[in-house]
């Protein structure tokens, strides 16, 4: 099998089979953070369940950021690959008349994510794991009540981090358009031709980043 | 008694190729492997012969000037392929093939080859399949036929209007598995600049590596030429930029007599000239004379006012127009074969009814076509009814099927949808039934040397028939050559490697060197494409469609003046020792200029009308065929085998007199 | 019209090369592109002046050999042809256009405009065949029955022309078109489906090799691709090749 995944097709492969996890993800994610729009208190529930039961801890969690990391260091090790194919660089290159903007920039657009997840840990996972496992506090309450809701909130007061936030699944949501039809075609199903695929592909590269920055601006603007 | 020796084998025809087979020597297959075979050209006879030759187990070493052997000339037949496989049912049969094929060449080939022609046709179908050419199917899976110029049965198969592509990238298969097994040694961008003849033998070749311009010897037992035709002779043609006659040509100095050089094939379908700039002519496959319908003005005066754009050829009616094949040849139409097709074009055009600007062009019009096949759609999708564009609309959809990727060839070409306005075309120099003289074997007059394909004169007569080169091809490399030549290299089984630092070898690799060195250093002023263009026109003027006596003397005259001058005023810049187009081109045109001659020179010797060569002073005065070329049986029955001596007016005239036992010798008539 | 070309000049492959200026007058609008370019070469070979050496032959869309990149595409602006099939008419007076060479790690230049693809022969000699002997006797023709359907799309994929304008119009260098496509013309026929995991590892497995990238799904090869080649035959390789891992051994 080391052959498999030392080939160009093989390591597509991986990186789609990671990205459609990282997909999944995404779905369950979204979910649990859109629910702070209608009800706080079933917001402070999840967010409790996810952060104390042992196997979304201990086991998800773990493969999470295998999949992360994975996809993001196969991402890069293929772009740096598939550049110096090309030995000489074009002096004019007209790539707009042939494909997407998406398609072509997915390293870009992956890095933008990749800033955000940084900050995104800063704000959220580092403070959490502080509380939870340097401190010690697996109560998940504050001044009596679930942190929760309160913390995602306040997250979202000030404006540029609003700003910030909306950008980046903009771009995450150009990733997903060209990376949705994209992984498939690398596991062989050629998803740009079937129509309910490209629409699936097309509707979730839409809703699942809009429902992010639908949760933002409704915690900005409620304050 | 000639000293040609055709060397049919005795026995009733049916018998001969079988019992020829049954009784030549064959050699083991531990001698195979010490047995060295080298392959001119990988085109269809080329390519399917190194693979063939070393699958058998012998060691092959193949050349193309391309970049790869997919690139050859064989990739741009369009139509099909012939073979008597009677899927049809249609009372075809191999006799049935072999009738048509000798008669379409106007009883001017060699009997026993054609027949063997038609007996292994239908292997080579079997063959391709087996190897995956995706040939276009019926809906029941079974193979799919049409109909081709000439004949009156369903045997052409083909792959969409890329017969010739898919059956090279067959080939082109075959070899890749050869060369993956070290059988095959492949010289790309390699080109053949002389033979090198050891005691009378064939024993190897100069090459020149065209990437680095070094110049290489290559020894092998026996050599073959698989290097195509000559129709670049006329400058402008349907062939290749590349394709030359440098390899027949630089054999045929060295001793191989070469035949029948004014057979040449004008092919009736192409996309008209537009310019002086012109460097190719595109052709359209011939296939698309089964739908639609040539025709010209009636009258003269519409036919200047289309030229002068103020009228289109859509306005003219039924009345207007002038189907000149369906009227003068009743019986085959639009489908006559293509050397009288193209002079029945010329004909008009000539009496003042072209077309296009330059009033060399005539209308293939695909209306009735369209409507045709839209009666039929609307009723087999149960529209008793439908309306004109309904009609229209189901027509071109069936056209575009059958001729899609032609029609948009065509539109980039000429800027014109020919799905709404009737499409131009003229005939254009397209294949040369002629070539070097090689006996049933396939060898040419020098031991060891095999000519196969394109390049020798055997199958295909005075005329050669839709879909039937790409069969020659195939059957010379594939059922052939691989037989026949394991007669001669029987008795080399002893010779061992044959070494490249012999005198013979010296001497010839520095012959080449020095006719290279010279055009870098000639200081001169004309490019090669002048030369190369001029000689063009005189050949298309002279010894083109239509010839007489006087404008063949007169070429012959011109084409002397001109080698001349080439030689002292052509420029060439560069190196021997680079990459270096200019100079291929020189080497190539040289030749070319040598060729022309004895080609007028044979026009000039055979005073009949026989298939694509038509004689003014040889045509039927009177009766219903008044006009009509005249083939002259009694006089020219014969192969005009031409000996080397020097220049090309030296040439000696062997003649091969042809015998027709099994088939009656006819004056054609397609009426 | 009147152009002003700006032309990749490139001695050897070793050589460095850069871009040369040149200026052309009185081109028709019914020339090819190549009858352009030979309308300068005359002009250079008049002066003494090297031509600009580029690969061409047929000069009919069929052959694969002309490769230009043409003002940032393969085989210039227009679509469904190659660059022998590319007319002037596309262009407009006073166009200054870049003339590139396809450019590959894997297609080294030879000279100016003339580029190696001797990697695409040999990603075929890995595997690019059904291993029938030619001088056998195979059963008769219709004894195989193909699906209409099956052998079109066979067509299809066959009908590559080996140009390597997927190569060379790909951000990454990738020839997976071009692979896929001999692939499938063989995976999509019984007669091929013999050796199809054995072929498709070969095939990829050389194509990795000669250095070109791994396919990013942006669809460029398709646009470009003079011969309309699907990117369904890039999935159906991926199926093949997964399966053959999969199903394989």
């Amino acid at each position: 099998m080391s052959n498999f995944f030392s080939s160009s097709i093989g390591r597509k492969v991986t990186m789609s089979l990671s990205a459609i996890f990282l997909m999944t993800f995404l779905i369950l994610h979204v979910t649990v953070n859109f629910t702070s729009v209608f009800s706080e208190d079933l917001y402070n529930s999840l967010s409790h369940f996810m952060g104390t039961n042992l196997l979304v801890q201990f086991i998800l969690q773990p493969i999470l950021i295998f999949g992360v990391v994975f996809h993001f260091v196969m991402g890069f090790i293929l772009e740096s690959k598939n550049r110096s194919s090309r030995g000489v660089n074009y002096a004019q290159y007209e790539g707009k008349n042939n494909s997407s903007w998406m398609s072509r920039n997915m390293v870009y657009s992956g890095l933008v994510i990749l800033a955000f997840l940084a900050i995104h840990f800063i704000d959220f996972w580092l403070p959490e794991l502080n509380t939870k496992y340097i401190q010690g506090d697996m109560s998940g309450m504050h001044d009596g009540a679930f942190r929760y809701y309160d913390e995602l909130s306040h997250k979202f007061q000030p404006l540029w981090r609003v700003i910030g936030y909306c950008v980046s699944f903009i771009l995450l949501s150009l990733h997903l358009f060209h990376g949705f039809s994209s992984s498939l075609q690398s596991l062989g199903i050629a998803a740009s031709r079937k129509k309910l695929l490209k629409t699936i592909g097309q509707v979730y590269a839409i809703i699942i980043p809009l429902g992010f920055i639908i949760v933002a601006i409704y915690h900005y603007a409620i304050h | 008694m000639s000293v040609l020796k055709s060397n049919v084998p005795e026995g009733p025809i049916k018998d001969k190729w079988t019992n020829h087979k049954n009784h030549i020597d064959l050699v083991n297959p531990a001698n195979k492997r010490n047995i060295d075979i080298i392959v001119v050209g990988t085109g269809l006879a080329g390519g399917s012969a190194a693979a063939t030759l070393a699958e058998l187990g012998y060691n092959v070493k193949a050349f193309c000037y391309q970049d790869s052997p997919r690139r050859a000339h064989s990739i741009a037949a369009q139509g099909g392929i012939n073979a008597a496989k009677n899927y049809q049912g249609d009372g075809d049969s191999v006799y049935r093939l072999f009738y048509d094929t000798v008669k379409g060449g106007d009883y001017r080939s060699r009997e026993a080859n054609v027949y063997r022609l038609a007996e292994v046709s239908s292997n080579i179908i079997d063959q391709c399949v087996a190897q995956g050419v995706p040939f276009a199917r019926e809906y029941g899976g079974v193979l799919d036929n049409r109909s081709f110029g000439g004949v009156l049965v369903s045997r052409t198969f083909y792959a969409k209007g890329q017969t010739g592509q898919q059956l090279l990238l067959g080939a082109y298969s075959a070899m890749n598995r050869q060369i993956s097994r070290g059988k095959i040694k492949m010289y790309n961008r390699h080109e053949m600049l002389d033979v090198v003849k050891i005691d009378g033998k064939a024993r190897g070749i100069i090459a020149r590596d065209l990437t680095t311009g070094k110049i290489e010897r290559h020894s092998a037992h026996a050599v073959v030429i698989a290097s195509g035709g000559y129709g670049n002779v006329y400058y402008l043609s349907t062939n290749a930029m590349g394709s030359n006659v440098t390899a027949g040509w630089k054999i045929h100095k060295k001793g191989a007599f070469f035949a029948n050089p004014c057979f040449t094939q004008i092919h009736p379908t192409c996309i008209p000239r537009s310019g002086d700039y012109q460097s190719k002519l595109t052709l359209m496959s011939e296939s698309l004379r089964n739908d639609g319908r040539i025709w010209v003005p009636a009258n003269l005066e519409d036919a200047k006012a289309i030229r002068e754009g103020k009228l289109k050829p859509t306005a003219l009616t039924e009345e207007q127009r002038d189907y000149f094949l369906e009227r003068r040849y009743p019986a085959f139409g639009n489908l006559v074969p293509r050397d009288v097709a193209s002079r029945a074009a010329k004909e008009r055009c000539d009496a003042g009814y072209g077309v296009n600007a330059t009033g060399e062009a005539v209308y293939l019009d695909f209306k009735a076509a369209i409507k045709r096949y839209g009666t039929e759609q609307a009723l087999i999708h149960g529209n008793h009814n439908p309306t004109d564009q309904e009609m229209t609309e189901l027509g071109e959809k069936v056209i575009e099927e059958k001729y899609g990727n032609l029609f948009q060839m065509y539109e980039k070409i000429v800027d014109e949808n020919p799905y709404k306005t009737p499409m131009m075309i003229y005939p254009a120099t397209h294949y040369t039934m002629g070539g070097v003289w090689v006996d049933y074997n396939l060898m040419t007059t020098i031991p060891g040397c095999y000519c196969i394909g394109e390049a020798n004169f055997s199958d295909h007569g005075a005329n050669r028939l839709g879909a039937s080169a790409l069969m020659q091809g195939l059957a010379d490399g594939y059922f052939v050559l691989p037989y026949t030549i394991g007669d001669y290299l029987s008795h080399d089984i002893r010779t061992g490697e044959i070494p490249t630092d012999s005198a013979e070898f010296i001497e010839a690799e520095k012959q080449v060197r020095e006719k290279l060195e010279f055009f870098v250093n000639n200081e001169g002023k004309h490019s090669v494409d002048y030369y190369h263009k001029r000689l063009g026109k005189i050949m298309w003027d002279k010894c083109g469609m239509s010839r007489n006596e006087k404008g063949l003397k007169e070429a012959i005259q011109e084409i002397k003046e001109l080698r001349a001058d080439f030689w002292k005023n052509v420029i060439v810049p560069g190196k021997v020792e680079d990459m270096n187009p200019e100079l291929e081109k020189a080497g190539r045109v040289a030749d070319f200029l040598e060729l022309g001659e004895l080609f007028a020179k044979d026009a000039l010797e055979r005073n009949e009308s026989c298939g694509g060569h038509f004689r003014e002073e040889s045509v039927v005065m009177d009766g219903e065929q008044v006009g009509e070329a005249l083939r002259n049986d009694k006089e020219y029955a014969y192969v005009s085998a031409w000996e080397y001596k020097g220049e090309p007016s030296d040439a000696v005239l062997h003649k091969e007199e042809l015998e027709f036992k099994d088939i009656e010798l006819k004056q054609r008539s397609y009426k | 019209m009147n152009l002003t070309l700006k032309i990749w000049r490139q001695k050897s492959r070793k050589d460095k090369g850069g871009f040369v200026e040149y200026k052309v007058s009185e081109i028709s609008g019914h020339m090819s592109f190549l009858e352009m370019m030979d309308v300068l070469n005359e002009e250079l070979i008049a002066k003494n002046e090297e031509p600009v050496v580029f690969d061409h032959d047929c000069r009919e869309g069929i052959c694969g050999s002309c490769s230009m990149f043409i003002n940032g595409e393969a085989h210039g602006p227009d679509r469904g042809v190659t660059t022998c099939q590319l007319h002037m008419r596309k262009f407009k007076d006073g166009d200054k256009i870049t003339i590139e060479p396809f450019r590959a790690k894997a297609f080294p230049v030879i000279k100016d405009l003339m580029v190696d693809r001797s990697s695409f022969d040999r990603i075929q000699q890995a595997g690019g065949y059904i291993s029938v002997n030619t001088s056998g006797r195979p059963t008769d023709a219709n004894s195989i029955l193909i699906p209409k359907e099956d052998a079109d799309l066979a067509m299809d994929a066959a009908t590559c022309i080996g140009c390597g304008a997927c190569v060379a119009t790909c951000k990454n260098s990738s020839a997976m078109l071009f692979v896929g496509a001999k692939v499938s013309q063989y995976a999509l026929l019984p007669q091929g489906k013999v050796e199809e995991k054995e072929r498709v590892r070969n095939m990829v497995a050389q194509m990795d090799l000669e250095g070109f990238g791994a396919c990013t799904n942006t669809g460029a090869c398709e646009v470009e691709c003079p011969k309309g080649i699907s990117l369904d035959n890039i999935a159906r390789m991926n199926r093949g090749f997964i399966g053959s891992w999969l199903l394989g051994e």
